[in-house]
């Protein structure tokens, strides 16, 4: 498996991306991930699954260096990640979408999806303040990106309006062209599909596809519609109580005994 | 009726990040800069210069200061009274150590201390926030006026305690002192404050205002997305103590002339200018003007018409100022947090469509 695969509908997934080594986080006495171990490959979607509390935006959390892991190793792109804050985490190529949407309320939609490309701006604050030159033509380099990935989700009519004035399903779109602007290596999506209608959760679906498809993005994610992540995802890893209890392909994962069990419950006699 | 973007294409997104991006308000600031500029200078008086404009653009460098600090970067500050006085003490020092050196140098090396000092006393917001950070920068307030009325080096070892102005040109023409002609000082201001204003509009445009409205509206998530939130904030307390310090250095020396520090920058003035951004409103450079202005504006009008038209005795309509100002804020607060700018916002959205709504 190390050279990677070839999925059922033919697309070619590569190496390991990442890879979680026996990650363990606690919280005081509280053990909300146990030993987990499960790797990302490049190109694929991944999907994390699992009852509620049962560990999973944990783990996303752990992956983007907002928690960081008690025991375990997270090995990115084949070296051992050293302990790092989040912005420098997002700097080596990891973005991610969060299950409350968390825009900028106060700034349009622009400039949520222009504060994506913060990692590919260089620009010093004396060029800023200059403006002229080097700023302007950074800004509309980047702008150029963004209004792609603007184009790309469908989401031009609203460009300029503040993002505190859009509805629920049109917010989630936006994290997402966010996060799709920093031109992410991995992408992670916290439940992209949370209280969404079947319309909406559709055009997500295709957006997620679409996503992975143009730009090789690898993404993980997390979502409690079964059909949609047995739909979308090539590997699926199930977690319950903080416990793997399943990883394979969602055929696989379907038919395992200890995952019917988790969400179907399991007889006392 | 008269303001319309219908038919302004922009066609470059140079174009699209201007800013006035429509062309009437284009043209109205063009107005406003030829007029400021080349009309006000020849018509100034002393009362004028002394009660309105001189105060009005002094204050607007404040806060602007005070709004990236507060209105971009959501990082409360109740300091500025204390940061106008750094910028004060260090172009005196400036202006006595080295009189032969353009006032534009000190004034802006004023604002270059004030803006580490500033560096310094935002240390504490990498950990606090809110609330906790307003009285840790309450802390800067108090003890910068202590150090600057303690330690008699700041104040050249004058007997009365107080820093006063010497006379200093530029370019041939007085601009402190209280010779210095009413035009002089005017555009010496002014100068300042449209190189602030500019400065301040560019930075809150681009990339790194952008990461400060992020820290603003959700720190954690602009983390995640790759604000470095030192950094962030940081800068945003040098470029906010930048200005500031250039207000209080012209404050100082262009305004007042001579100084008593408590008296001229205790935490009265703090409230001030936070009061000037808050009913201007937050994170707008045109709301630090129209604060700045309301509150410079407000005690001369009521002065004219208590004491000179209804003929009020003068404590009085001094009296029911605060209670105009104090109740201003609370209507403020309520109504409208982001105060005159979002009223004249509103007003414009509105006049697109007039008289023809559908």
């Amino acid at each position: 498996m190390q050279d990677g695969y070839t999925t059922a509908d033919g697309r070619k997934i590569g190496g390991v991306v990442m890879e979680m080594k026996n990650i363990t986080l606690r919280f005081g006495g509280v053990v909300a991930i146990e030993n987990i171990s499960f790797d990302i490959r490049e190109g694929e979607i991944r999907a994390i699954i699992g009852p509620n509390g049962a560990g999973k935006s944990s783990m996303l959390n752990v992956i983007s260096g907002f928690y960081i892991p008690s025991e375990g190793e997270v090995w990115y792109r084949g070296e051992k990640r050293p302990q790092m804050r989040p912005y420098k985490v997002a700097q080596q190529g990891i973005a991610r979408t969060f299950q409350n949407i968390a825009l900028f309320e106060g700034m349009s939609v622009l400039d949520n999806v222009m504060t994506g490309r913060l990692g590919h701006m260089k620009s010093g604050l004396f060029a800023q303040a200059l403006w002229k030159g080097k700023a302007e033509a950074e800004e509309v380099v980047n702008r150029e990106v963004a209004e792609k990935v603007i184009d790309f989700l469908e989401i031009q009519h609203i460009r300029k309006t503040p993002v505190g004035r859009l509805p629920y399903g049109l917010k989630k779109r936006v994290e997402l062209a966010r996060a799709l602007a920093a031109e992410p290596k991995l992408l992670l999506l916290d439940e992209p599909m949370a209280g969404m209608n079947v319309e909406e959760k559709e055009d997500m679906s295709r957006f997620i596809l679409d996503v992975n498809d143009e730009f090789g993005t690898t993404i993980t994610l997390i979502e409690h519609d079964m059909g949609v992540v047995m739909d979308l995802s090539d590997r699926v890893v199930v977690m319950d109580y903080g416990k793997k209890i399943g990883d394979g392909t969602p055929d696989e994962v379907r038919n395992n005994q200890q995952v019917i069990d988790a969400y179907l419950g399991v007889s006392n006699d | 009726m008269f303001y319309r973007e219908a038919g302004d294409f922009k066609t470059s997104y140079e174009q699209d990040n201007q800013t006035f991006p429509i062309k009437f308000d284009r043209y109205r600031y063009y107005v406003v800069l030829a007029i400021a500029f080349l009309v006000v200078p020849f018509v100034i008086n002393d009362y004028w210069a002394n009660a309105i404009l001189l105060p009005f653009l002094i204050y607007a460098i404040a806060s602007i200061g005070l709004n990236i600090l507060v209105g971009y970067a959501g990082q409360v500050s109740l300091g500025t009274g204390g940061f106008m006085a750094v910028g004060a003490y260090a172009c005196y020092k400036l202006m006595t150590a080295m009189p032969e050196v353009s006032m534009f140098i000190h004034v802006l090396i004023a604002g270059g201390i004030t803006a580490g000092v500033c560096v310094i006393f935002g240390l504490p917001s990498l950990r606090i926030k809110g609330f906790y950070l307003a009285v840790a920068t309450l802390a800067a307030q108090f003890f910068l006026v202590w150090l600057f009325n303690r330690v008699p080096w700041f104040y050249n070892y004058s007997a009365s305690g107080q820093i006063s102005a010497p006379e200093r040109d530029v370019f041939g023409i007085l601009i402190t002192g209280p010779n210095a002609p009413a035009w002089a000082t005017y555009m010496f201001s002014l100068i300042f404050l449209t190189f602030c204003a500019l400065v301040a509009r560019n930075l809150t445009r681009g990339t790194i205002g952008r990461s400060w409205m992020a820290i603003r509206d959700m720190d954690i998530a602009a983390e995640i997305i790759g604000v470095n939130p030192l950094k962030a904030k940081l800068t945003a307390f040098a470029v906010s103590g930048f200005f500031i310090g250039i207000s209080g250095a012209l404050f100082f020396s262009v305004y007042l002339g001579a100084v008593e520090v408590g008296e001229a920058f205790g935490i009265s003035k703090s409230f001030l200018v936070l009061f000037m951004v808050i009913i201007g409103g937050l994170g707008s450079i045109f709301g630090s003007f129209a604060g700045a202005a309301f509150l410079v504006l407000l005690p001369v009008v009521l002065k004219v018409v208590g004491v000179d038209v209804l003929g009020w005795p003068t404590d009085i309509v001094a009296h029911f100022q605060l209670v105009i100002v104090g109740a201003l804020i609370i209507v403020f607060l309520i109504m409208e947090p982001h105060g005159l700018a979002q009223l004249w916002r509103v007003a414009k959205e509105k006049l697109r469509l007039w008289p023809f709504p559908h």
